[in-house]
């Protein structure tokens, strides 16, 4: 065991936790945030991502008790039923999703996307690495691939998110 | 309600909310994260300890010691259940090999114990401790090697093993344009997100589930007869399930080790199977190997046209019916299908997304694309020219709708279709070579008795229970809609209740029936709450109008927050079908639409652009319908290029069982897509003119991308998946 503090969503919370325990763990087991998804626990579908200190990790490859006084946002942070975030609300419109189970790590995903675009940050398939990068298909759909949707929703997600880009998919 | 004539007109045809492409009504529940799925309700019981389940090593043998004392020592460990302790445990109706396996193994990853500890952590760690000596028994884990030795599956499962209309073998032989090829399709894995999970609690000789299941009615009596308990005993809840496609059908070996955990550590306990154990663990779509046969005339009419399908399952397993297309889809008088069963020792194949057309129109597009080839007519000609409005087995025996024809000159025309090169291998798009393929899409339409309770409350406002469930087909919403129609009342003041078998018994999430009949259930006891309404006013229910929260009559109206009265009215009925799914044959139909790029040096596949145009009865929501849709496009894509259970046939096992190796599309492959439906209604089907279309939209798919791959490449791969490795070695690396 183990005594670990971070902050989730803009709450500190103080954990004393089986060191073996997952960030993921923590939040649903622990925290009861549930919203966070488990759906391979191996670091291969991005059901489980949030944000950590502004980047996105998919947070069944990490453990809890290496997050001592970091910042986690999930998708209970960005918004509420009745106050959505802007691309909870694409989402909805634009049927980003069918099951929901992987819609909370392509929410997350697709916010710190946007964060990563803005900040020029490149990925695979840019191709100039000296230009401002652009939010291009290609960019969105790459740098959205490690959140699996089995339901097949790619091609709304795709519009969601243009949509709160400002751009069309 | 007794459905038995064709439907005349009903409230659902004023169109007010139904046919409204409305956003999902749980959507917000959704995307903020707060729909709660099985293994997240710390909401509904105290005190719940983790399963976590051991999977058997070996493909086929027995269990000749378990040791346990290690993992029983382990920190945490409250009990550990295998068949040892289990208790007598019977078999679901629905199950081929048993839940719980132990002494003998029927298939790898069969789960043999479920270890029970106070966290997640120490199960899993103590799982790891228990020692399994296993004998490996001489298993059937090929396919092809057992093709001889197969045998015809019994009729009354599936269908009939062999179908014959006029003399194919003359007419196949006299034909003066023949095709005969064979085709193979691999194991799926349905890799939903979410994994199958349950939290079991006893309370006495209660037990209750909170589980994610597809078919409520089913899991629970199955659940009953596995533990040998009345089924009144138990009772499941699944109000938001992530993800099915045929393989949360069942009861599956989550829900009866969370019992019989629960039971042993007597206090609640949590499972969710494991990611890597699921693929071995559960069911799959099996394997086919298909020999199609068609002769033709030489202006492209077919005059013979056969397909036989061998596939394999475990003893009291069913066969894929990868032919059952073939008897519906196109014309000619000379025809023959044939379904062959092998015993293999693999895990249990069932239905996954569209079983048996999926696989069969795999196999059929291409065939019929082969026929292009050997023909020189355009493909869309050729489909067209093959059209039949009678079933073409009992030609007397007429299709409700069909609108194959409309699909595809609608698709053609939207596509560009005729800016096709019909050579293939012309088309250069800097590195890519480009094509265009195309394929019919088909599904039957199945109906089946459906039943759901309807309230009125003091407020005005209607809720609708039923064990219907909602597996991201838009259950909540089609049903909110139809609700609201009937009873005349906005969408906002209806609440949707679902998967609780407690609630009325509804057909449930499958064969693409749920849209259809679970909407005509609400609608049945819709009519029956229209007319308890109209009785406690003195109203003629046939004269009652119901609009605008109000109930009309003459020149009386009376808001329905009124009619409620006192007290809250109910009414409960179902839907149920008379002989018309006999009378004719109710289908849906589309066209899918594919243009690929093949990278000239890699062979890279990468597909540029999808259309569907779809026909398949009123489309309750066009946009959870186009989604579904869609989805099914995504799926077909990974059929076509990527899925593949690969069989490791010395130890009998899917090789590749998680999400990293068994490969499913992610957004880097899927372009836009294009999706329509065309205007239809189908009185046949129900008072709803619905019918399915989430299995329809897989139907076809793979087939479309093969034929655009042939036609960029001029490569006619007949092995699913179309991988790179097998184009290879036929392009011209320049």
């Amino acid at each position: 065991m183990a005594k670990v503090s971070f902050d989730v969503n803009g709450e500190t919370h103080q954990f004393e936790l089986d060191t073996r325990t997952t960030l993921l763990d923590a939040l649903r087991e622990h925290l009861h945030l549930t919203g966070t998804k488990k759906g391979c626990d191996h670091g291969q579908c991005g059901a489980c991502t949030v944000i950590v200190d502004g980047r996105r990790i998919n947070s069944c490859l990490t453990l809890a008790v290496m997050h001592q006084g970091d910042e986690i946002t999930t998708i209970e942070g960005l918004g509420t039923p009745d106050a959505l975030h802007p691309l909870q609300a694409a989402f909805v419109e634009h049927d980003g999703y069918q099951c929901g189970y992987c819609t909370p790590g392509q929410i997350c995903s697709a916010v710190a996307v946007l964060a990563e675009v803005k900040a020029g940050i490149p990925s695979h398939v840019t191709t100039d690495l000296n230009a401002p990068v652009r939010l291009t298909n290609a960019e969105l759909r790459e740098r959205m691939s490690g959140n699996i949707c089995r339901c097949g929703a790619y091609s709304n997600i795709a519009e969601a998110i243009s949509a709160v880009a400002g751009r069309s998919a | 309600m007794r459905f038995e004539h064709s439907a005349t007109f009903n409230p659902i045809d004023q169109l007010k909310v139904i046919g409204h492409p409305t956003s999902r009504i749980e959507g917000p529940l959704k995307t903020t994260g707060t729909a709660p799925y099985a293994y997240e309700r710390h909401d509904v019981v105290a005190n719940q300890a983790y399963g976590y389940v051991v999977g058997a090593a070996i493909g086929k043998g027995r269990i000749a010691a378990i040791d346990l004392d290690a993992a029983k020592a382990a920190p945490g460990v409250l009990t550990i259940v295998t068949a040892d302790s289990a208790g007598k445990l019977g078999k679901g109706a629905r199950n081929a090999a048993p839940l719980l396996g132990g002494p003998e193994i029927a298939h790898y990853h069969q789960a043999v114990a479920v270890v029970v500890a106070g966290t997640f952590e120490q199960a899993r760690a103590a799982a790891q401790l228990v020692r399994i000596d296993y004998v490996k028994g001489d298993g059937k884990f090929d396919l092809a090697a057992e093709r001889d030795s197969v045998s015809i599956p019994d009729p009354t499962i599936g269908g009939p093993a062999d179908t014959a209309v006029g003399d194919f073998a003359s007419a196949f032989v006299a034909a003066p344009v023949q095709l005969d090829a064979t085709y193979t399709t691999p194991d799926q894995g349905h890799a939903m997100m979410e994994p199958h999970a349950s939290i079991a609690a006893w309370d006495g000789d209660k037990l209750t589930i909170w589980t994610s299941n597809q078919m409520i009615a089913w899991g629970a009596e199955d659940m009953a007869k596995t533990l040998g308990i009345p089924k009144e005993n138990v009772r499941l809840v699944s109000p938001h399930i992530g993800g099915g496609f045929g393989g949360k059908l069942f009861l599956r070996a989550d829900v009866l080790l969370a019992a019989l955990g629960a039971r042993a550590a007597g206090r609640p306990v949590k499972v969710a199977l494991q990611r890597p154990l699921m693929f071995n663990n559960t069911t799959h779509r099996p394997a086919t190997i298909q020999r199609i046969r068609i002769g033709a005339e030489r202006d492209g009419r077919i005059t013979a046209i056969g397909h036989e399908s061998w596939s394999g399952n475990v003893s009291e397993g069913e066969p894929d019916m990868a032919v059952s297309q073939t008897r519906l889809l196109y014309a000619g008088a000379n025809r023959m299908t044939a379904t062959r069963l092998a015993t293999l020792d693999l895990p249990e194949g069932n239905a996954m997304r569209a079983p048996g057309e999926a696989s069969g129109m795999m196999a059929l597009e291409i065939a019929i694309d082969e026929l292009v080839d050997k023909l020189g007519i355009d493909p869309v000609a050729l489909r067209i020219a093959n059209d039949t409005q009678v079933d073409p087995e009992h030609p007397k025996r007429r299709f409700s709708q069909r609108q194959l024809v409309q699909c595809l000159n609608e698709g053609a025309a939207r596509f560009g279709w005729s800016k096709r090169n019909a050579k293939p291998g012309q088309v250069r798009d800097g590195r890519w070579l480009v094509g265009m393929g195309v394929a019919a899409a088909f599904r039957n339409n199945l109906v089946t008795k459906s039943a759901a309770r309807v309230r009125l409350d003091q407020q005005g406002r209607v809720t609708v229970e039923t064990d219907m469930t909602d597996i991201g087909t838009g259950s909540y919403t089609i049903i909110a809609q139809t609700a609201a129609e009937m009873m005349g009342v906005p969408l906002e003041k209806v609440g949707v209740r679902l998967g609780d078998s407690d609630f009325p018994v509804s057909c449930g999430s499958g064969g693409q029936w749920g849209g259809n009949n679970s909407t005509a259930g609400v609608y049945a006891a819709c009519t029956k709450l229209r007319e308890t309404i109209a009785q406690k006013l003195g109203f003629n229910s046939e004269e009652a109008v119901f609009a605008d929260g109000a109930v009309r009559s003459g020149n009386r109206s009376v808001p329905l927050a009124h009619a409620a009265g006192a007290g809250d009215l109910v009414a409960e009925d179902a839907i149920e079908y008379g002989d018309l799914a006999k009378t004719y044959q109710q289908s849906t139909f589309g066209a899918h639409f594919v243009e690929v790029g093949v990278d000239a040096d890699t062979a890279e596949i990468r597909v540029r652009r999808m259309l569907a145009v779809c026909a398949a009865g009123r489309i309750l929501n066009p946009k959870a319908a186009r989604s579904q849709v869609i989805g099914a496009m995504t799926m077909g894509v990974g059929a076509a290029l990527m899925e593949d259970l690969v069989v490791d046939k010395r130890h009998g096992l899917f090789v590749n069982h998680d999400l990293a190796g068994y490969e499913v599309p992610v957004h880097a492959d899927i372009p836009h897509q294009d999706m329509i439906f065309l205007d239809e209604t189908d009185p046949i089907s129900s008072p709803m003119k619905a019918k399915g279309v989430a299995e329809l939209g897989i139907c076809g798919v793979a087939a479309a991308v093969a034929n655009a791959v042939h036609n960029a490449t001029g490569v006619r791969v007949r092995e699913y998946p179309i991988t790179l490795d097998k184009l290879l070695e036929w392009l011209d690396v320049d």
